[in-house]
């Protein structure tokens, strides 16, 4: 494993002034990296692409920045490898920059940086810019990493928010609730003990499983921020239709829901970081559903509504129980509550 | 009001026990169910034991619940 | 999830709902107490699975939405103490007072914690015996043995840092204000399961007796809630009124005397004055003498302007069961979650926050 070269234990000022300490910051990282387009040293990447581009962006100022099942380094390449694969992209290349606080530990840095490389190796991305900042201490919090990416779109793939059509089944890949309530349990005053990992994935492979049996998708979210129930409304808001879905289908780890239950909280707006919804004209469902079971990011995949002529631009559950109630969107944080 | 959840007592020292629910450690205060024993049920709200949740009555409560006809 | 998935059982349901059915369409009120009644009806859909001619009223046990205005402000007046922390459930959080909220005054820097119990509060006034540190003590009987607690380990350990700003109420006797009041027929309660762990059924005899209205103590599941009201209904047309129990996996007659014995050990029964409900006689806690260095009033002697109510909100009639959160001006137009006018809309459990969030079919 590359070391990195150490002028004291912590990042300093320096390191972010151009000088020789930053050179050799960056020297590290591109042996980290190891691509031949980053070794290069140039100013930009050039690269060669053909057919459609996606491009997108995103910042990651997670606290903790070590939580059960990942750090703020693999949250976010795969947050952006994500972003890509929901349009339908096959993702290919990423940029990372890194903003420090003065003091920040080079080991911590380090093992991040390890992360970002062992999460874009796994999905098969390259990262080939990046840039570091050094901030005097209380400039940042630790550490907030941005990633871009860009990715190719195939002709023929349209998948859009707004895409979403009567008639159409919705597919979730999987568990939801995972990764906020694993970043729940990591801050420190969390006085419960629970086994929940963040579901950090790239979902870029189970993307191209799915369009390779359908060339119908419709839809494709994947709801972070949130949770389902935002995700689902900004979908039923977007493309002007009504959603219904059946809560008994949707899974939720034990795990989640016991500590959900303890805190008064709803899985359906909790964060996620591995899964996605897919909304498929009826007669391709299946063939999606089967698809996705079969991809190790989709092993729990449920049918878990259907988009429905009828209360446009709102989303319906029906409860275990047997009646039904509008799903809002979050509004305002959740927070633990004694009634 | 209010939010209590039945956890099991999988530990007990003195007035505090380790409870578990659905996989979900914590602890809590015990003082109020002072007869609790390792393996009971009793209900948590806000790090405390409220009361014991008998299995027994549980059951006999959906057995009223199914008998509804 | 074990006493817990087998109370949200469909098939159960549907039969307890066609047995409701059985008992015919003559209009009936029921009221359910309990905030967190109100919000299990409205997450599971139970209004939606009944019988139009019952009509569920929500009643005042939403600590939050009962916390009067003045306490808010004496609240907010708190946070700005120097050296001070403050504890509160997230309940509170977003209650708007007069002129800010704890919320907002937490955006402006002030040292406010959620906590998930009130031994975190009285670990943090350890961990920083430099600071005051302020409990919220908000809740109705079944919270408030567990604050007593707190206060016995705080002076057993001599921690002379912690506080509480105490707004505790009791349940019985709001809902005798209610029937003394007269303005809406309650024809039956379902009370607070949790609230009647600690203070029993007995504690709802006088109602029984005085008044004539059947009780039956309800869990939170929503089979409970469905079986509590198919036995009130069937006390009505028996014509019948008498505390039942349905809740007795975990209720008893007596209670729990633990807990009955924490509360009179630490508090006393006092007059408070209820939002929206005015003052009612005996329905709250305060601290007893020997335990007033405790009192976060006594210390810090909050003062506060005349608290300036919004005219248009009718949140204490909402709490009365006088008022549909739908009959207030204010409602979904300018009182939302985001931005709440009143804490019926602010708590998860207030009634229009319930309505908002669920109730839109």
């Amino acid at each position: 494993m590359v070391k990195f070269k150490e002028n004291g234990k912590k990042i300093l000022l320096a390191h972010g002034s151009g000088g020789r300490l930053t050179h050799e910051l960056i020297k590290d990282f591109v042996k980290r990296f190891q691509n031949p387009i980053l070794a290069k040293l140039d100013d930009s990447a050039v690269l060669k692409v053909e057919g459609r581009l996606a491009f997108t962006t995103d910042s990651y100022v997670v606290d903790p920045i070590y939580f059960p099942g990942g750090d703020i380094g693999k949250l976010a390449v795969n947050g952006t490898i994500n972003d890509l694969s929901m349009v339908g992209a096959r993702p290919l290349y990423l940029s990372a920059s890194a903003i420090i606080e003065e003091g920040f530990p080079i080991g911590d840095l380090e093992r991040i940086v390890d992360s970002m490389e062992r999460a874009a190796r796994l999905a098969k991305v390259e990262i080939v810019a990046g840039d570091t900042k050094v901030v005097e201490k209380g400039g940042v919090d630790k550490i907030f990493i941005n990633t871009s990416g860009i990715g190719v779109v195939e002709s023929g793939v349209d998948i859009s928010s707004g895409n979403g059509r009567v008639g159409d089944r919705i597919i979730l890949s999987g568990t939801i609730g995972d990764h906020g309530i694993a970043i729940l349990s990591a801050r420190e005053r969390f006085d419960f003990q629970t086994e929940v990992k963040s579901d950090s994935q790239p979902l870029n492979g189970i993307v191209l499983e799915i369009l390779k049996v359908s060339k119908k998708i419709h839809v494709l979210r994947d709801p972070t921020r949130g949770g389902l129930a935002t995700a689902l409304n900004e979908i039923a808001q977007q493309s002007g239709v009504g959603i219904e879905i059946e809560e008994e289908k949707i899974p939720v780890k034990e795990g989640v829901r016991g500590v959900c239950e303890m805190l008064g909280f709803d899985p359906l707006y909790i964060a996620n970081e591995g899964k996605l919804v897919a909304f498929v004209p009826e007669k391709d469902s299946m063939k999606v559903l089967n698809a996705m079971r079969k991809n190790r990011c989709g092993k729990n995949a449920q049918i878990i509504g259907s988009v429905v002529k009828g209360h446009k631009g709102k989303v319906v559950v029906r409860t275990g129980v047997g009646g039904e109630r509008i799903l809002d969107m979050l509004s305002g944080e959740q927070l633990p509550r004694i009634c | 009001m209010c939010l209590a959840i039945p956890a099991k007592i999988i530990k007990i020292e003195g007035n505090l026990a380790q409870v578990d629910m659905a996989g979900v450690k914590r602890e809590a205060d015990i003082r109020m169910v002072k007869d609790a024993k390792v393996g009971e049920y009793v209900l948590i709200h806000a790090g405390f034991a409220i009361e014991k949740m008998v299995k027994k009555d549980a059951e006999e409560t959906l057995k009223l619940f199914r008998e509804m006809e | 999830m074990k006493l817990i998935d087998e109370f949200r059982d469909g098939r159960i349901a549907e039969r307890i709902v066609s047995k409701i059915e059985e008992f015919g369409s003559s209009k009936v009120n029921l009221m359910e107490v309990c905030g967190t009644h109100t919000m299990v009806i409205f997450k599971y859909g139970l209004k939606g699975m009944l019988p139009e001619n019952i009509n569920l009223l929500s009643g005042p046990g939403c600590p939050v939405c009962v916390t009067t205005q003045e306490d808010i402000d004496k609240v907010i007046g708190l946070v700005k103490e120097e050296g001070v922390i403050i504890t509160t459930f997230g309940d509170m959080l977003r209650v708007p007072g007069t002129d800010s909220s704890l919320e907002q005054e937490k955006g402006n820097g002030a040292d406010i914690r959620i906590v998930y119990s009130p031994v975190e509060a009285l670990r943090t006034a350890r961990e920083n015996r430099d600071k005051r540190v302020i409990f919220l003590a908000v809740g109705f009987e079944t919270t408030s043995p567990l604050i007593a607690a707190s206060l016995l380990d705080a002076r057993r350990d001599k921690v002379k840092n912690f506080f509480i700003f105490c707004t505790h109420k009791l349940i019985p006797p709001a809902m005798e204000a209610l029937l003394m009041s007269k303005e809406v027929k309650i024809d039956g309660f379902i009370c607070p399961g949790h609230v009647s762990v600690a203070i029993g059924s007995e504690a709802y005899r006088f109602i029984v007796k005085k008044y004539g209205v059947p009780c039956v103590i309800g869990g939170f599941e929503p089979l409970d809630v469905l079986q509590s009201i198919f036995m009130l209904l069937k006390q009505i047309k028996e014509k019948e009124a008498e505390v039942e129990i349905e809740y007795f996996r975990a209720v008893r007659p007596e209670g729990n005397k633990i807990a009955q014995k924490l509360i009179s050990e630490v508090f006393e029964v006092t007059d408070v004055e209820w939002r929206g409900l005015g003052v009612i006689p005996q329905s709250g806690l305060k601290l007893r003498a020997r335990f007033s260095n405790f009192d976060a009033e006594r210390e810090f002697q909050p003062k506060v302007g005349k608290a300036r109510r919004n005219r248009e909100c009718i949140c204490g009639e909402v709490l009365r069961g006088v008022k549909k959160p739908v009959d207030c001006t204010l409602y979904a137009r300018i009182c939302t979650p985001e931005k709440p006018y009143g804490p019926c809309m602010v708590s998860s459990e207030g009634t229009c926050a319930a309505y908002y969030k669920y109730g839109g079919l």
